[in-house]
This record gives C-alpha cells, structure tokens and sequence, in this order.
C-alpha cells in the first residue's frame, strides 16, 4: 500500500458524495464535501441531526463505502487502505457500542487485544480517563452511568494508540461537568500529537476546537477557526428584549432593518439587514449590539442555504 | 498469541453469563426428551368404539368381549339402536361403530358365514384408519377361533388360506421409542443450533457493538469462526445430555458406536451453525432472524423424515429432502442406533455433509461484510 507523504494534513477529504436510496427517494447524505483536517489538530464538524455528519464518519473510518470522490486517512486511501486504516484509527460511535454484559475491565482487555497490545502498554495514554472508571472496573459496562460508559468507550478507543480519533457526538445525553471534562480530556490527548474529529450538534463546543466546520443537509456552509468565523461575520446583531417575548418576536418581523430574528435564551436576536441604516428601536424594548457567536453566524449561514 | 483466542474468550463469557441460554441449553433437552417422546407415539389407544348389538347371544358377548379387553378399545355405547349409536359420532363422542346384525349367532352357525357393519368416523383420520384395522383383526382372530372350535377338522381346509406373519427386523418388538427418541434429539439439536447462531451477529448489530468490531483489524474468518466454535461445543454438550437421557429414561444405547454418531454430528452442526450465521449476516434484526430460521426450521422438521416416510413423499418432495440436512442426521442416526452400522457404511451422507458444510460456512464469511 503507498502512503502517500502528508505531513500536514491527517485527514484529506475531496469531492466526497454518498446517497441512499430508500424505495424510490434519494437521499443526498453528503453532497461534494472537501475539506482537511491538520495533523494534531482538534477539528471539529458542528451540524444538526440528519446533517450527514454520522455518515461523514462512517466513511472515514471504513465503514461505509461512498459514490464519488475521495478520502484519506493518516495517509491512506480509505477505498483501499481500509486495512491499514483500521489499525491506526479509533473510533468512538454516538451509540454506546461496547459489550454490555462484559465489565469495563474485560472490554479494555478485549480490545487492547485485538489489537495486539495490552492495557499496560498504552496505560499512560488513558490513564487521565480510565483512572476514573478504575473503581468499577469489574462492573458490567450496561450497568455504568451515561459519563462513565462515555470514558469507557474512549478508552477503548484509544488503546491502540491510535493516529487519529474519530468521536461521532461524544457528548450528546451527558451532563455538563462531564462534557467539561470531557473536552479537557480531549485538548490533553491532542497534546499527544493525536489528531482528533469530533462531531457535536452544541455550538458552545465549538468554541473549544481548533477549526470547525459547519455542516447542514450534507453541505459544508463554511470552515474557519472559531474566533474567525465570528468575526468574518459581516452582520450586526442586536439582542432584544421586553415584557411579551412572543407578540416581540412577531412584531420585530415588521420592522423594516430586521433581516431575521430568532428566540435565543432569555433575548432574541435581530439579524439587521445589510446597508440598512442604524436601528431605532420602539419604545419598552431593551436593546444592545452584541459580538454574534457561532450559533448566530450558523443560523445565519443556514437560511443562506435554504434560499 | 493469535485474536481467535480472545475473541473465543469473550464470546464464551458472554454465553455464560446469559441464564437464558444455559436454561434453553440444559433443561429444554430435558424436557423435550421426556415429554415429546411420549406425545409421539403411533400407537392408537383408547379409540372410543360404540356397539349396536341386535344379537344379543353368547356369539355375538364373546366378540364384544375379546374387543373392549384388547386395550385399544372404549366401548363408549352399548344398545340395540343404531341411531343413538350414530349420535356418538355426532356427538364426536364414538369413532367407530360395530353393528352386530339379528341373527348374528345362528347365521354363523346355519350358514357358516355372517355379516357385520363398521361405520367410521373420518375426522381423525389417523385414529378412523389405524381403529377400524385393528378391528377388522379382531374380528378375523374370532372368526379364526370360530373355525377351529366349531367345524370338524376335516373340513378346514377345503379353502386354501394364506397368513402372512412378519418380524421386525432391527426393532424386533416395534418399540416406538427406538426411533422417535434418536430423531428428536436431532430436531432438538437443530434448533438449539440454529436459533442460537442466527440470533448472535444480529445481536451485535442491534445493540451496535458490530461497529465497534468493524472498525478494528479482526478478520472476518476469525470472527464467524469466534461465533461458530462456542455453539460447536455447546451441540455436542447438548447430544451427549440427550444421548444420557436416552439411556437414563429409555434404556435406549446405539448399537453401533457413539464415535460415528459424534463424527457425524461434528460435521452436522457445522452446517446448521452455518446456516445460521449466514442468516445472521442478512437479517436486519433479530425478529427477521428469528423468523428466517423458524420457517426453515419446520421445512427442515417436517420433511425430516421423522413423523412422515421420505420415501412416500412425491418424487420433488423427495429431491428437496435431499438438500436438508436433518433430514440425513435422521435416517444416520437411526442406522446407527438401531442397525449398528459404522463410519464406513455412513461415509456417503458424512460426505455430502461435509460439503454441505464447507459450502455454507464459506458463504457466511463471504457475506459478513466489515464495510456496506
């Protein structure tokens, strides 16, 4: 198998197309994504459900096999390097997919050893995360809370010192401490020179990559680092609020520099339309500029699309 | 050390610590054994017979007698009038009726013959046919008797007749236990087998652990020949319980060796656990599996050769028997425990086994896919 020399980029994905038929439909999962993803960076795909961001990972990790384009992986073609693939890789579903009615210290075992290696070997390496779950190792992985099946499954994937770490919704249905700890573990492990994807559908976590990307209807809207994405964004944004956010939310649709608004936690947020002059707002309405975030920037970018 | 082994390792733990597979493992042969057994008996007993009795002479009370102490037979009605006879039957309450005609005794005396009338009740096919044989017997016994006890000697044998006895050879007492016993263990063996593997890889794809194995560097082979190792030894385990029960409650010992049965049986459930990984492979879920192999399950059963002869099944029939492999551990089987016969005189089915054997199982492999 040629490797191909990259020493930059762990991920290159170009032109990469998958649909699915079901009965006569055609469902375009992913629809000509390209983008790379740097050695011992921390990449991060952010999208709704149904963005294809599963189906992106699949292909990836060799699972899937897709129509056109083409993908490689720490310097293999995923076509046909899926042999080498699978040996320098781990992977971490958003299903909790490890034996259940084996212990947590009999999955690590099992994996490490199918891998040819051992726990011992690659201890340093997860023990951050496993000396949290050390306490229960001989209890059954099923019968684990949701953050500790979370470490658990990261561990697996991590025993073979992999090159690069696919984490398909890591976080989703865990509680935030241990998201926070979660994604402190992930900035240690990058620290190894471990390349890592992770996918989530919380804006907030994007914030903790190196780059992200935006990714909706098997479209990639943007790529950037977090700070510029919010940045480049040419629009203003105010924050509005008063005593009836519902009937606000219809009337601020009239008014002529409103380009869009949306509900978003105790405010709304005006979109103003671009060239329009400086807002005037009514009176009873507290108001104020704002620096958009990449929520904003990412509702933004998906209205662009729909139209 | 090679992956087999740990992959072995895990998929016996995990066997072992499913109570609901040690229970289906253990103690459904048990009761199988015991109970199915009994439930398959040929042998027709208690067939409800009415009698209409015009008659009523010492001729015609000696026939009823010899009748109701045969075991076989009910007497359920006993009267002069055939339409309260009829309405046993009706009533589903009386599957024959014998009508012993006016005249009976003194017919058989004055003219040396006499008639009787048997009705019988269709529904219970089985029951109508094998009840109404049986009668017929009966009856020829005591006309038999009538001869020898009435007619001078020397006018016996003005008519030639000819009797047919016959010995059964291999099971000289016709005990049905002799081969239904030895043809349930293989049924039972079948679907232990079969249902076992086709649920297991759906199993992994259910709860997504297959996922996770897809993306590692196992081989497909190790892994079908992880799922098929475990279920191997477990069949044989199963045999040789039921084999114990066949000998502990039955008496039942092979004639020939047990070495050619477990030979056999080696190779049989390489096919049957292959069948079932394959099915495993394409089915989506485990209900689809469950389903697949039940339906092969009673096409296997059905046209095992068990409850009904091959060799009166129309001629496609029969080349379908020919590609079902319960079918041939049958008929092995039975050559082995009740006729003695050794490897040597089973190497064709072995053989065709065999190939069964490797055909299906390199096909499971082919169809476990890592990538879709």
């Amino acid at each position: 198998m040629e490797k191909f020399v990259s020493d930059k980029a762990a991920i290159v994905v170009s032109s990469v197309s998958k649909s699915y038929t079901t009965g006569k439909t055609v469902v375009k999962a992913l629809d000509d994504i390209s983008f790379e993803v740097e050695r011992g960076s921390l990449f991060g795909l952010i999208g709704p459900d149904g963005a294809g961001k599963t189906t992106l990972f699949r292909i990836l990790t060799s699972l899937l096999l897709f129509d056109k384009g083409q993908a490689m992986v720490d310097g293999f073609d995923v076509t046909t390097g899926y042999k080498a693939i699978r040996k320098r890789i781990g992977y971490m579903p958003g299903r909790f997919s490890l034996y259940t009615d084996l212990t947590v210290q009999e999955n690590l075992n099992f994996f490490a050893s199918i891998f040819e290696t051992t726990i011992e070997e690659n201890y340093d390496l997860i023990k951050a995360i496993y000396a949290q779950i050390e306490p229960f190792k001989d209890r059954r992985a099923g019968k684990l809370s949701g953050g500790m099946k979370q470490k658990l499954a990261l561990s697996c994937a991590l025993i073979h010192r992999p090159s690069v770490l696919f984490l398909d919704e890591p976080t989703t249905g865990v509680d935030a401490v241990s998201r926070k700890e979660f994604w402190d573990m992930l900035q240690t492990l990058k620290q190894e020179g471990i390349t890592i994807l992770v996918s989530t559908p919380y804006m907030d976590e994007a914030n903790l990559c190196d780059k992200v990307a935006l990714i909706q209807a098997g479209k990639i809207l943007g790529i950037n680092t977090p700070a510029n994405i919010t940045q480049q964004f040419p629009k203003t944004i105010y924050q509005v609020r008063n005593n009836h956010m519902h009937a606000l939310l219809q009337e601020a649709k009239q008014w002529p520099f409103t380009e869009q608004i949306y509900p978003f936690g105790e405010y709304h947020h005006v979109v103003i339309r671009p060239g329009a002059a400086e807002p005037v707002f009514p009176p009873g309405i507290e108001a104020g500029r704002i620096h958009p975030g990449i929520e904003d920037v990412f509702i933004d970018l998906m209205r662009d699309h729909e139209q | 050390m090679s992956p087999l082994k740990y992959i072995l390792q895990k998929e016996f733990k995990q066997i072992f610590r499913d109570p609901a597979i040690i229970r289906v493992i253990f103690i459904l042969p048990i009761i199988q054994l015991i109970i199915l057994p009994l439930a398959a008996d040929y042998e027709i007993k208690n067939i409800n017979i009415a009698i209409v009795d015009r008659d009523h002479s010492p001729s015609s009370n000696r026939l009823i007698h010899t009748i109701t102490s045969s075991n076989y037979f009910r007497l359920v009605e006993y009267s002069s009038d055939f339409n309260k006879a009829m309405q046993g039957i009706d009533n589903d309450k009386a599957d024959l009726i014998l009508e012993l005609p006016r005249g009976f005794e003194s017919e058989l005396y004055a003219q040396k013959e006499t008639k009787v009338f048997l009705a019988v009740n269709a529904i219970n096919g089985v029951k109508a046919n094998l009840g109404a044989t049986y009668l017929r017997n009966i009856v020829q016994n005591f006309n038999n008797d009538f001869r020898i006890s009435v007619l001078t000697p020397g006018r016996f044998n003005d008519l030639p007749v000819i009797e047919t006895t016959s010995s059964n050879w291999y099971n000289p007492r016709m005990n049905y236990t002799f081969f239904m016993v030895p043809g349930i263990l293989v049924l039972l063996i079948t679907m232990i087998g079969l249902n076992l593997s086709a649920i297991n890889i759906v199993r992994e794809k259910e709860i997504g652990t297959i996922e996770q194995i897809n993306v590692t560097p196992i081989r497909k082979t190790h892994f079908i020949l992880g799922k098929l190792i475990p279920f191997w030894i477990l069949g044989l385990v199963v045999i040789t319980i039921g084999f114990l029960i066949a000998w502990l409650v039955y008496g039942i010992i092979p004639l020939g060796s047990y070495l050619t049965i477990y030979v056999f049986a080696a190779v049989y459930l390489l096919v049957i656990l292959g069948l079932g990984l394959l099915i495993s492979t394409y089915a989506e879920n485990q209900q689809q599996a469950m389903l697949i192999s039940f339906f092969l399950l009673m096409i296997f059963i059905l046209m095992g050769g068990l409850y009904t002869s091959i060799d009166s099944m129309p001629e496609w029939a029969q080349w379908i028997t020919r590609f079902n492999p319960v079918a041939y551990f049958i008929e092995v089987m039975r050559r082995v425990v009740l006729k003695g016969s050794g490897l040597a005189d089973i190497r064709q089915p072995l053989l065709i086994m065999f190939c069964f054997a490797v055909a299906i199982n390199y096909w499971a492999v082919l169809s476990y896919r890592k990538r879709s």
